[in-house]
């Protein structure tokens, strides 16, 4: 029995196999192509003929992908997209597209109405649906939109309305429209909500080939048994048909991928992982093995969205970061020789003074010609990193909730250049196979479900609240190819709301299971 | 008389968040709808109080209710065309020369932006707090004897009422509760004020300055060190810590986050510390322990490297920032005053001493 794991970077496309007890079995890397597909089936046939195991006993096959969010960046392959909010008069005064980039706007055709219905934030009625109202509007779309985003004022209150739309949308367009509710999507915020659900809508056919892409890869390899997932943002996995629903929730899950997978290396399960490459590094936090989720709006292809996304720090330092003294002031970064590190970093006989020349200088690496930065003043070296230091210190502070020390796993290529003690750090473990660690966190995936409202425990007591959104969750879970009996409840947010008579609390809740 | 456009409406919306002094709420939805407003109807007019007419009437146009109902269910956008009409008329007024803000910060310094570009009103350059405050009677019209009432209060459905009560904690009572019934966010409009009582007790050229600071803060052209000098020239005002967030402790008590945060010194406060206290605005900062200012002076925190302001939701472990501190308003600065919005009505046992002696004092400590 054997996994398949692929993911996407923006160099390279890595895949490897893993055996039933999680062994390496075998790893390789191909530069991503243009199309990303080509990337996707060199890696494949590659990994398969390189290890030689037998196809058939392949059971399960990831791949971790950015599909999506190239084709959001690059303003490619999206569906036209017609919005429709449930709220008037409510919330005229913001309309759908409002601070969007004007060719993405244009791309997605701009088709928007704002009709009524909606919820007050205790689940009072504040509009009620207008049925002619809406089958006038679809017969007025009618070749005009591709997939349909519906978002209702408080939907995460009660839903609905937006799921009475949805059922009219495939009575009036048939059952395959492609059609996303903006309460299984973001959070309360309906602009940054509806921005998400519109990104979502218009990726609908970038997913269809994704997934139909991948499929074909594998069958031409003679892999007909497998099960097939995605990666999603969260370090979870999502079959094909959940992948379909939901495809924004693949954005960013290679740098998910990647801190999981160093983590597992590890085997440490609540830290903070550094993965530094050539020119940048990230940092996110791992509790319980899952990224910690980003609090705060976050921005997809400059449009203001809410969705679940991992909260992860880019700094501007890696391994080829130039290192320059400005009015005796040392800098590092954020600029970098970049993949040219090879012929421009002073050990390589290049003229650049990199991160890299000074962990040569200091002992702490020994790589290219060590003889060609002896010149170097060893109290200047330690100077410079003093600043290397601080500026992982700096971003390491963000990122920790509290002033106690934790643990740091550190990956990544340009991970020489960290020194072995930093300030608000116990103890630093190195990983060996940390090149792959994205791939490794694509096959070690479970399956989730989550499930956000707001509840008042006054009306509906505690204990039974937790019970609802947690069913709720199992159910989203199911849906997304986990095994019922292995579901556990894996994350509880409960945030109180000021201003709320009625002691209001919006509860979130994840579980996890295994895969079938 | 000038333009606000869309430059403009973008720089009032930082600068009046950094005169917030951490309350208000997330500016971002506010700002939208000024943005969208001035879209469809062009660009506000904004006049300075000496171009306005003493016998002219003058309505303020703000929003009540939570933050947090905000961002999901926001005004239609024309409400306040009927209440401003119904006002006028409960009045015996026959127009409505123009609107302003209640306060500086988050929502309230863009709804007057919103209505007076529905409205085609002039939007005059005044505020009642030069700051923000959270409760109804801490403007300086209410230091005046300005009654509050009458007071109109709207929802996006259509619903207006039009309170008169006998003093200003029954208008926050029954105003609160309407609020409430309208679906925990209302759009209301109190203290109209004439021409001549506007020149008299309002805060002259908040608006003005908002611009101004946001311009400052927002410019590309400089290093933070360059643009924190300049800002600090024209608010009057002292940087008085750099400092990292170690801890914050929040509780919501009453419809209000109070809370306290502790900062770490960084930099030139090396070795130092600070504790800041808030009730959804920060009130009263500590440096190593003695007071260096409280309100009615306003403490502001801003991002070390940004100086982007930083909201009271928006505190977090490891965030670095800077504590500036500003002198309030003269009006502010009398018994009357400091008995509305001193640091003994929010609980501080301290004495009001203006913030230009603290620093004084704590400089000639360190000497």
């Amino acid at each position: 029995m054997y996994k398949i794991g692929i993911d996407v970077g923006g160099t390279n496309t890595d895949a490897i196999i893993l055996d039933e007890n999680r062994n390496l079995v075998h790893s390789v890397k191909s530069p991503t192509s243009l199309d990303i597909k080509t990337g996707i089936e060199t890696s494949l046939k590659a990994v398969l003929n390189e290890s030689n195991i037998d196809r058939t006993k392949i059971t399960h096959a990831m791949l971790g992908t950015t599909q999506c969010t190239n084709a959001i960046v690059e303003r490619k392959k999206l569906a036209r997209v017609g919005v429709i909010r449930l709220g008037y008069p409510a919330t005229a005064s913001v309309l759908p597209y409002t601070a969007w980039p004007e060719d993405m706007v244009e791309k997605l055709s701009g088709n928007y109405a704002l009709v009524h219905g909606g919820y007050e934030y205790d689940g009072q009625l504040l509009g009620e649906l207008d049925e002619a109202e809406l089958k006038t509007l679809l017969t007025e779309w009618q070749d005009k939109v591709e997939s349909i985003a519906i978002v209702g004022v408080f939907s995460s209150i009660k839903n609905d309305q937006e799921l009475r739309v949805r059922d009219l949308i495939h009575e009036v367009y048939g059952e395959e429209f492609p059609v996303s509710c903006s309460f299984l999507i973001g959070s309360v915020g309906l602009i940054e909500r509806e921005n998400a659900t519109i990104l979502n809508a218009a990726l609908c056919k970038v997913i269809e080939t994704t997934t139909e892409g991948f499929i074909r890869a594998l069958e031409e390899e003679g892999i007909t048994n497998a099960e097939v997932f995605l990666c999603q943002n969260d370090g979870t996995l999502m079959s094909i048909d959940y992948a379909k629903q939901f495809p924004i929730l693949t954005i960013a899950c290679g740098p998910t991928n990647s801190i999981r997978g160093a983590s597992y290396l590890a085997q440490i399960k609540n830290t903070i992982v550094l993965d530094v490459g050539g020119t940048t590094s990230d940092i996110g936090v791992l509790q319980d093995g899952f990224p910690r989720e980003s609090s705060v709006a976050v921005e997809v292809g400059g449009i203001r969205t809410n969705f679940r996304m991992p909260d992860i720090i880019s700094i501007g330092l890696g391994g080829g970061s130039i290192v320059r003294t400005d009015h005796g002031k040392i800098t590092v970064g954020p600029d970098s020789v970049g993949y040219k590190i090879g012929q421009e970093a002073l050990v390589f006989g290049g003229n650049t003074l990199t991160a890299t020349d000074i962990a040569v200088r200091l002992g702490m690496a020994d790589i290219g010609d060590k003889s060609l930065v002896a010149h170097i003043d060893e109290e200047f070296a330690q100077k410079v990193q003093v600043e290397i230091c601080s500026i992982i210190e700096q971003a390491i502070e963000k990122m920790k909730t509290s002033s106690e020390d934790v643990s740091l796993v550190l990956v990544g290529g340009g991970s020489i250049i960290v020194p072995n003690a930093i300030s608000g750090i116990s103890n630093i473990v190195k990983t060996e196979n940390g090149g792959v660690a994205n791939a490794i966190g694509a096959s070690i995936s479970q399956i989730s479900g989550q499930y956000e409202q707001i509840y008042i425990y006054a009306k509906e007591p505690r204990e039974k609240s937790l019970k609802d959104a947690e069913e709720k969750a199992v159910k989203q879970a199911v849906l997304a190819g986990a095994v019922p009996d292995t579901i556990e409840l894996v994350e509880v947010e409960e945030t109180p709301l000021a201003y709320h008579p009625e002691n209001a609390t919006r509860l979130r809740v994840k579980v996890v299971g295994k895969m079938e | 008389m000038r333009y606000l456009d869309e430059k403009a409406i973008e720089n009032i919306a930082i600068g009046a968040a950094f005169l917030g002094t951490g309350g208000g709420g997330d500016p971002y939805i506010g700002k939208l709808m000024a943005l969208s407003s001035i879209k469809q109807n062009g660009p506000v007019r904004l006049y300075s109080v000496d171009e306005i007419e003493d016998e002219d009437f003058f309505i303020p146009a703000a929003m009540m209710g939570a933050p947090s109902v905000l961002v999901e269910k926001f005004p239609k956008g024309d409400e306040f065309v009927k209440v401003f009409q119904k006002l006028a008329k409960y009045l015996g007024k026959e127009t409505i020369a123009g609107t302003y803000p209640m306060e500086a910060g988050g929502v309230n310094s863009m709804i007057p932006i919103v209505v007076a570009a529905q409205l085609n009103l002039p939007l005059i350059d005044c505020d009642g707090m030069g700051r923000a405050f959270p409760e109804l009677q801490m403007v300086t019209f209410h230091l005046d004897g300005i009654s509050a009432t009458p007071m109109a209060i709207t929802d996006e459905k259509g619903n207006i009422g039009i309170f008169e009560t006998i003093d200003n904690k029954w208008t926050e009572r029954l105003a609160r509760t309407a609020t409430v019934e309208m679906g925990a966010s209302a759009l209301v409009s109190l203290y109209p004020t004439t021409g001549a009582q506007l020149k008299q007790s309002g805060v002259h050229h908040i608006i003005t300055l908002s611009e101004k600071i946001g311009e400052i803060i927002s410019s590309k052209a400089k290093d933070a060190k360059d643009k924190l000098q300049e800002l600090l020239k024209i608010v009057s005002g002292y940087e008085l810590f750099q400092g990292k967030i170690v801890d914050v402790i929040r509780e919501t008590k009453g419809g209000f986050n109070f809370g306290k945060m502790n900062l770490e010194g960084i930099e030139a406060n090396k070795t130092e510390h600070m504790k800041v206290y808030f009730q959804n605005e920060n009130l009263v900062a500590e440096k190593n322990d003695s007071v260096v200012a409280m309100t009615p002076d306003l403490i502001c925190l801003v991002d070390y490297e940004t100086l982007l302001p930083v909201t009271t939701e928006a505190l977090k472990y490891g965030k670095r920032v800077r504590v500036v501190g500003l002198p309030a308003n003269e009006k502010w600065r009398n018994e009357k005053g400091i008995e509305t919005v001193g640091p003994k009505y929010f609980g501080y046992d301290y004495d009001y001493v203006p913030i230009e002696e603290l620093v004084k004092k704590v400089v000639v400590e360190h000497v």
